[in-house]
């Protein structure tokens, strides 16, 4: 078991990261930049080493200083927690170079899931679906031509050398697809020096489901999956677990293939592997995975009874899987939403500023992870995200109601946050039904937005 | 004179990236309407621009400083 953890986040995760510890009887030490000294974290962790400026460059990404902080305190391990530096290979490499424990799996693991050629590649050869595609570069018009057999319309033609969202073009028919391609050819080159191309199939409607696993370094189980369809500008706003959309049958299959990635790339810790969820197909592709704790992570939590921060904090002590798969199952549905200092009636601008008031929900069922307390100065440096309310009871449609009374009960006076979002989605005939796809809030949001004031 | 003052808190930017060259150099001409640094709150950007022409603009924040809502950002003569 580990002796002393330093956390090397903030905000709710390093809350989240020191309770789970401390159930543990493992001591904290907490890391602060110089505008997060009255963080929760820092009040609630065993010590407490400040890192430096608010920049997270200078404090939460500065490796030296982190390091220097665990030898100081004497700590056996760091949590990385999410964001930051959770899934950078070198500091995973960084902190067992210097005799550490990295609460999370190998700078290799890290390394191989963080490109995108070589994930795809683990989890084919793992027997895992992925997207329809080529399977590297494409040579020229004739070889793209050959790609079409597997990819259908619409076809997607990106620049390999491209990256968030540049150089991508889209072909629905095989007309299109002769025209668009060199012209893709010319533009990549233009725009990156380099003019190479692949393709994949453009799945249309599809969902957001992934997979949770837990891996010690040889054996792996899954704890089912989550469906975060509910996305802005790729980012999550709404959690839930089980997924609705799924079949028992492709449930065993979807989580089956994660765990065999998982086992493939002898993982150890918490990961999470990501699927787009075709409906009209009734079939699931690959996306990434995630070597880290997820902010979701509390719906898997409520759904199964496992404290997945805690079993992270057991396998990075040396502990060998304590859960077997038969032993994970399914109570209820859970859903979480992320309350973040945004104003959703303005285009979700940032609204850092002061809680002046501040009532937390509670009962049955209500969860609320969060570094709120009255009087906290939200400081302007770090992301949006305030507070995860998670709820959970026997159906979804009970969930959502309780999801309904649980934000009437919460109060964050003096910020604007994004609570209406959640009571008007709550509301929603489409989220009822659980009717919703990956760009579907974006379309709602145009129609919707301007309701959402505070 | 005339202050340029930022209208959010966060960190405060004089570039659009940290390898392009800074909006304005101290001592430069400014149009009403400029772009003369950006502050990032909560990992979104916004852009800051004079209200006023001047002659020469002279930064009175750092780039990289955190700064306050209404703090100063750059004299404007």
């Amino acid at each position: 078991m580990l002796k002393k953890l330093l956390v090397a986040n903030r905000g709710e995760i390093a809350v989240r990261i020191i309770r789970a510890a401390q159930d543990l009887g493992i001591a904290t030490v907490a890391v602060y930049s110089a505008a997060d000294a009255g963080s929760l974290h820092v009040q609630l962790a065993d010590e407490t080493v400040n890192i430096g400026p608010p920049a997270a460059k200078k404090s939460y990404l500065n490796i030296e200083a982190l390091l220097k902080a665990a030898r100081d305190t004497g700590c056996d391990s760091v949590h990385p927690g999410y964001g930051f530096l959770a899934e950078n290979a070198a500091f995973s490499d960084a902190v067992t170079g210097a005799g550490l424990v990295f609460v999370g799996p190998s700078g290799d693991a890290i390394r191989m899931m963080g490109d995108k050629v070589s994930a795809r590649s683990a989890a084919a050869a793992a027997g895992v679906p992925v997207v329809p595609g080529s399977a590297g570069r494409v040579d020229g018009l004739e070889a793209g031509r050959t790609v079409l057999a597997e990819t259908g319309f619409p076809v997607m033609i990106k620049a390999a050398a491209g990256g968030g969202g540049r150089g991508i073009r889209i072909a629905n028919s095989l007309v299109e697809f002769v025209q668009a391609f060199p012209q893709a050819e010319a533009e990549a080159l233009a725009a990156f020096g380099d003019g190479g191309l692949y393709m994949e199939k453009v799945i249309g409607k599809a969902r957001h489901i992934e997979v949770q696993v837990l891996a010690d370094g040889s054996d792996a189980i899954h704890c089912y999956e989550r469906e975060c369809s509910l996305q802005r500008r790729r980012q999550k706003v709404w959690e839930e677990a089980p997924s609705r959309a799924l079949s028992d049958g492709l449930r065993e299959e979807l989580c089956a293939s994660a765990v065999a990635l998982a086992k493939a790339v002898k993982y150890s810790g918490a990961g999470t592997v990501e699927y787009l969820y075709d409906d009209d197909a009734d079939r699931f592709y690959f996306i990434e995975m995630n070597t880290r704790i997820q902010v979701e992570h509390p719906v898997t939590e409520a759904i199964t009874g496992i404290d997945l921060v805690a079993e992270m904090l057991r396998i990075a002590g040396g502990e060998k899987l304590r859960i077997r798969q038969g032993d994970v199952s399914v109570k209820g549905h859970a859903i979480e939403v992320r309350l973040n200092a945004e104003d959703p009636a303005k285009e979700f601008a940032p609204f850092p500023g002061q809680v002046a008031e501040l009532r937390i929900p509670g009962g049955p069922g209500v969860r609320f992870d969060s570094m709120l307390y009255q009087g906290y100065q939200v400081p302007p440096f770090y992301d949006s995200l305030l507070a995860k309310l998670i709820v959970h009871a026997e159906t979804r449609e009970a969930a959502i109601m309780r999801l309904i009374r649980a934000l009437n009960e919460l109060r964050i006076g003096g910020l604007k946050t994004t609570k209406p979002l959640f009571l008007a989605l709550a509301a929603d005939p489409a989220v009822r039904a659980g009717d919703v796809h990956t760009r579907w809030l974006e379309g709602w949001l145009i129609e919707n937005a301007a309701t959402l004031a505070n | 004179m005339a202050q340029i003052l930022s209208p959010l808190p966060g960190t405060f930017y004089r570039s659009v990236s940290p390898d392009q060259p800074p909006y304005k150099a101290d001592g430069d001409a400014v149009a009403a309407g400029d772009v003369i640094g950006l502050i990032e709150v909560m990992k979104s950007f916004h852009e800051v621009r004079a209200e006023t022409a001047g002659t020469n603009i002279r930064f009175l924040a750092d780039n990289e400083e955190p700064i306050m809502a209404g703090a100063p950002l750059a004299d404007l003569d």
